[in-house]
């Protein structure tokens, strides 16, 4: 029968939340697989290969081929995309589409536990997809120093970043009509054509080098280039590069925190 | 008698081995409200498709107006009046511009339209929302622009697929209304429902449906003389009692049937029957007398309740 | 009471096809107007920037790292060598983004078919409204397009106005292909697929670099393949340069069209009036 014994209430619900998000991506993970295999094979044997042709025909880049200075700032994207997606449909889901969160929310878990979470499982996705992309760059034999490996972790901060924010904003949309598409056109592909990608950032108008600054992708890319091949970078540089990182995961959390309180406690 | 308006014989449709619809034939007269009723399942959804013109049959025949839906399709569908079992409004507009746009779908002039959807808007209730998004509507009122929408070409048969399913009772109540107005101007309501209450008020003859096959045909009230008695009491024992009270019940009514949870004992008088059973020193934890319905005759044709 | 729908309705019957079309596909487009007034215009507006930041992006950037590039009409330079591609690119997106999920939004998840083919409406109408709203989307794009580009200073002749033609062209065939393979489509995840095909197509269509990097069978291949035929007939126009190959691009086209109306009136029939 009923007992009144007080019950534990567990101190690890965030993993529990995330757990729930990864059973529900395992479902998927032949897709999730073949994404992870295919696109970055696709991008490095089109543009590596076929641009990149043309401007080592030309000296290439920093006094690397295209490949090796294209891989950092390929891995970084797809950490990007990685959490981003896995950050957004959830969150809609969740608040809207099946209200999923409400249900967490009537159990034990805590508002913050539930954000937290879903970032944990798409941080979970985001690094899944860099090993297999930073997997496909070796074999590509566009890593070229030993401190290549760590281009991993430069890559997840990214995809942290960038995880946390869209966290926060995702939360704060309570009309997704045309969110996607918006995201997509005004936010993320924006960023992956102007963040010093697919050339130098100071290639572009200073004016124009701004929107660099503002992009995790610039900033997982410096990273990510100074650890793959000898791009220079000062330790005041390096410094920056990770702050502005960190800032913003710290700043989506705190934010996506109270965002989710409020949707989940009105 | 005039050519009835819908006649079907022999109708039937399977998917695959499966038979949705069985062979029935029935017969709808101008004016007429006409109710299946029937549980989930029992091919209720699947007849009003294919009588809509939006589902083959698989043998038997079926005319409309005299015509064959495989035939005529688009001339069928011009008479008739759908409202699906599910809402299928088109949710990126608004309630007036859903009116309006389904109307010119039938090929209506912009100008008849309009001129009709003040009307429309008054009979369902949602003149205030005139230029709402439909997303933002509730279940009742939602239905009621689904009905009032299919009005716009103004049908001479209307279908309603479980109008009211989903609904609380008081929008119910104003749905009912509607169709009551609707059917005093003559305009032809085809109704699925499993609430016998619904049946009850809206039709005035039905079919009871079950499996795909019709099991009786009539005026509700004439259903109930013929497969139930005037009245009906239910008792409960508690569930540990009730199997062996049912022996001991048995020979005081004229029909006795268990349900999970109750005792049904069908008997033209059901306050004598209690007084009897009571005399005997049987008390039953609640007892009620009420007088028999539809669920009554299901339970009789089929030894199943409508609604599980 | 004799409404003026059933008069309509019994006009057309015994006209042919009578039963998959109703003669009012405009009516479709009508309702896809109605949306866009209201809301929809920032979901299409949006679209037309796509091309012009590849173009800004690529165009100059790599512009820079790359140099002239020399083609059959002499040494240009890499931003005009991408435009005609991405243009081509452009029509081939807005088309699909209209006739894939959009349409398969419709299909599945608010049912408006089934509304649309519960009035007197035929399949073919909702097809052909449809692939026309999705072809008008392109149709704008690459008249949006031409004008950036001619603004930009990069097309030579008039013979640039071509390219609007083209394009449109490029986006009937998709339109009408996407909607077909679309509603055969029955979990979102299956729509992946047409990821899976066009993002290859994309980055292997030539529109960044000339084929020539690739062997020959390589080339056949891409050349064969819906947006190798696509950039190879704006390129073509936007050049002014007519010939037998031109019309062979501009069947495959027709091709497309027809296949694609011809499955997507099938299925829409299978479909909702099974
Ligand atoms: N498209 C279909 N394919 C296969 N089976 C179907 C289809 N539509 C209905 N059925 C089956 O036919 C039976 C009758 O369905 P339906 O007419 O919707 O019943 P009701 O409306 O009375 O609840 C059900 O068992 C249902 O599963
Ligand atoms: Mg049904």
């Amino acid at each position: 029968m009923m007992s009144t014994k007080i019950r534990k209430v567990s101190k690890y619900g965030s993993f529990h939340v995330a757990e729930a998000r990864i059973r529900n991506m395992l479902k998927w993970r032949g897709i999730i697989l073949f994404e992870a295999v295919v696109n970055p094979t696709l991008y490095l044997v089109s543009i590596g290969i076929g641009v990149g042709s043309l401007i080592d025909a030309n000296n290439g880049v920093n006094g690397v081929s295209y490949l090796t200075f294209l891989a950092p700032a390929l891995l970084a994207s797809a950490a990007i995309q990685g959490s981003a997606d896995e950050v957004i449909f959830p969150v809609m889901e969740g608040f809207k589409w099946n209200r999923t969160f409400f249900g967490m929310r009537s159990t034990t878990l805590t508002a913050q536990q539930i954000s937290l979470g879903v970032f944990l499982a798409a941080m979970a996705r985001a690094m899944f997809s860099i090993v297999i992309y930073w997997i496909v760059l070796y074999l590509f034999g566009a890593l070229e120093s030993d401190t290549a490996w760590l281009a991993m972790p430069a890559a997840l901060l990214a995809g942290a970043a960038m995880g946390a924010v869209m966290l926060a904003l995702a939360a704060k949309i309570e009309n997704e009509n045309f969110f996607f598409t918006l995201v997509g056109r005004f936010v993320m592909i924006p960023m992956f054509l102007f963040s010093g990608t697919f050339y130098p950032l100071t290639q572009m108008p200073t004016y124009l080098q701004f929107f660099g600054w503002i992009s995790p992708l610039w900033h997982a890319t410096e990273l990510g280039r100074y650890l793959t091949y000898d791009y220079p970078l000062s330790g005041l540089q390096l410094s920056i590069h990770i702050g502005v990182l960190a800032i913003m995961i710290v700043a989506g959390l705190f934010l996506s925190t109270r965002i989710f309180a409020k949707r989940l406690e009105k | 008698m005039t050519e009835p308006l819908i006649r079907a014989r022999g109708l039937t449709k399977t998917y695959g081995d499966f038979i949705a619809v069985d062979g029935i034939d029935f017969d709808v007269a101008k004016g007429e409200s006409f109710g299946f009723l029937g549980p989930n399942g029992a091919g209720k959804s699947t007849t009003m498709r294919i009588i809509g013109a939006t589902s083959v049959r698989t043998s038997g025949t079926l005319t409309i107006l005299g015509k064959d839906p495989e035939v005529n399709g688009p001339q069928i569908r011009a008479h008739l009046g759908v409202v699906p079992q599910q809402d299928n409004l088109d949710s990126e507009l608004t309630v007036s511009e859903n009116i309006f746009i389904y109307g010119r779908y039938f090929g209506l002039s912009s100008s008849f339209i309009n001129k009709k959807i003040p009307e429309l808007l008054e009979f369902a209730q949602l003149e205030e929302k005139k230029y709402t998004k439909v997303e933002a509507l509730s279940g009742g009122m939602k239905r009621r622009l689904t009905i009032a929408r299919s009005l716009v070409s103004e049908p001479d048969i209307l279908m309603l697929d479980e109008p009211t399913t989903g609904l609380d009772p008081q929008a119910r109540h104003i749905l009912w209304d509607r169709l009551f107005r609707l059917k005093e101007q003559g305009v032809t309501l085809l109704i699925t429902t499993h609430y016998m209450d619904e049946a009850e008020q809206l039709c005035d003859r039905l079919i009871v449906m079950d499996k795909g096959k019709i099991m009786a045909e009539d005026s509700p009230a004439k259903l109930i003389k013929d497969y139930s008695t005037k009245e009906v009491l239910e008792v409960r024992f508690g569930s540990e009692r009730n199997q062996e009270m049912v022996e001991i019940l048995r020979p005081l009514a004229q029909r006795i049937e268990v349900l999970p949870d109750r005792i049904l004992l069908y008997a033209e008088d059901g306050e004598q029957l209690l007084e009897q059973i009571a005399a005997k020193g049987i008390h039953p934890n609640t007892s009620l007398v009420r007088r028999s319905s539809l669920e009554d005759v299901f339970l009789r044709l089929t030894g199943r309740t409508l609604v599980e | 009471m004799t409404s003026d729908a059933v008069a309509l309705s019994e006009r057309r019957q015994g006209k042919f096809g009578d039963k998959y079309f109703a003669g009012r596909p405009q009516q479709v487009l009508l309702r896809n107007w109605l949306t866009f007034k209201s809301s929809a215009w920032i979901a299409v507006v949006s679209g037309f920037f796509e091309p012009v930041l590849y173009l800004l992006s690529f165009g100059y950037g790599i512009g820079e790292l790359v140099g002239n590039i020399s083609t059959s009409t002499g040494n240009i330079s890499y931003a005009a060598y991408i435009a005609p591609g991405l243009l081509a690119t452009s029509a081939m997106n807005g088309a699909m983004i209209d006739s894939t999920w959009n349409v398969f939004f419709k299909l599945n998840e608010s049912r408006l078919y089934k509304a649309m083919l519960a009035t007197s409406l035929g399949p073919l109408d909702v097809a052909l409204g449809e692939i026309a709203w999705a072809l008008m989307r392109g149709g704008l794009y690459a008249t949006a397009f031409t004008l950036v580009l001619a603004g930009l200073g990069l097309v030579t002749s008039w013979w640039a106005l071509l390219a609007v033609p083209a394009a449109i062209i490029v986006a009937f065939g998709f339109a009408s292909f996407g909607m077909a393979i679309t509603s055969y489509m029955k979990s979102h995840h299956q729509m992946n697929f047409f990821e899976i095909f066009l993002l290859p197509m994309f980055l292997f269509s030539g529109a960044f670099y000339p084929l020539t990097v690739f062997p020959g069978w390589a080339q056949a291949i891409i050349k064969a393949l819906p947006l190798g035929q696509g950039i190879e007939l704006v390129t073509k126009a936007m050049a002014g340069d007519f010939g037998i190959h031109l019309l062979v691009n501009v069947t495959y086209f027709i091709v497309m069209i027809c296949v694609g109306l011809y499955f997507t009136t099938k299925r829409l029939n299978a479909l909702f009036m099974r």
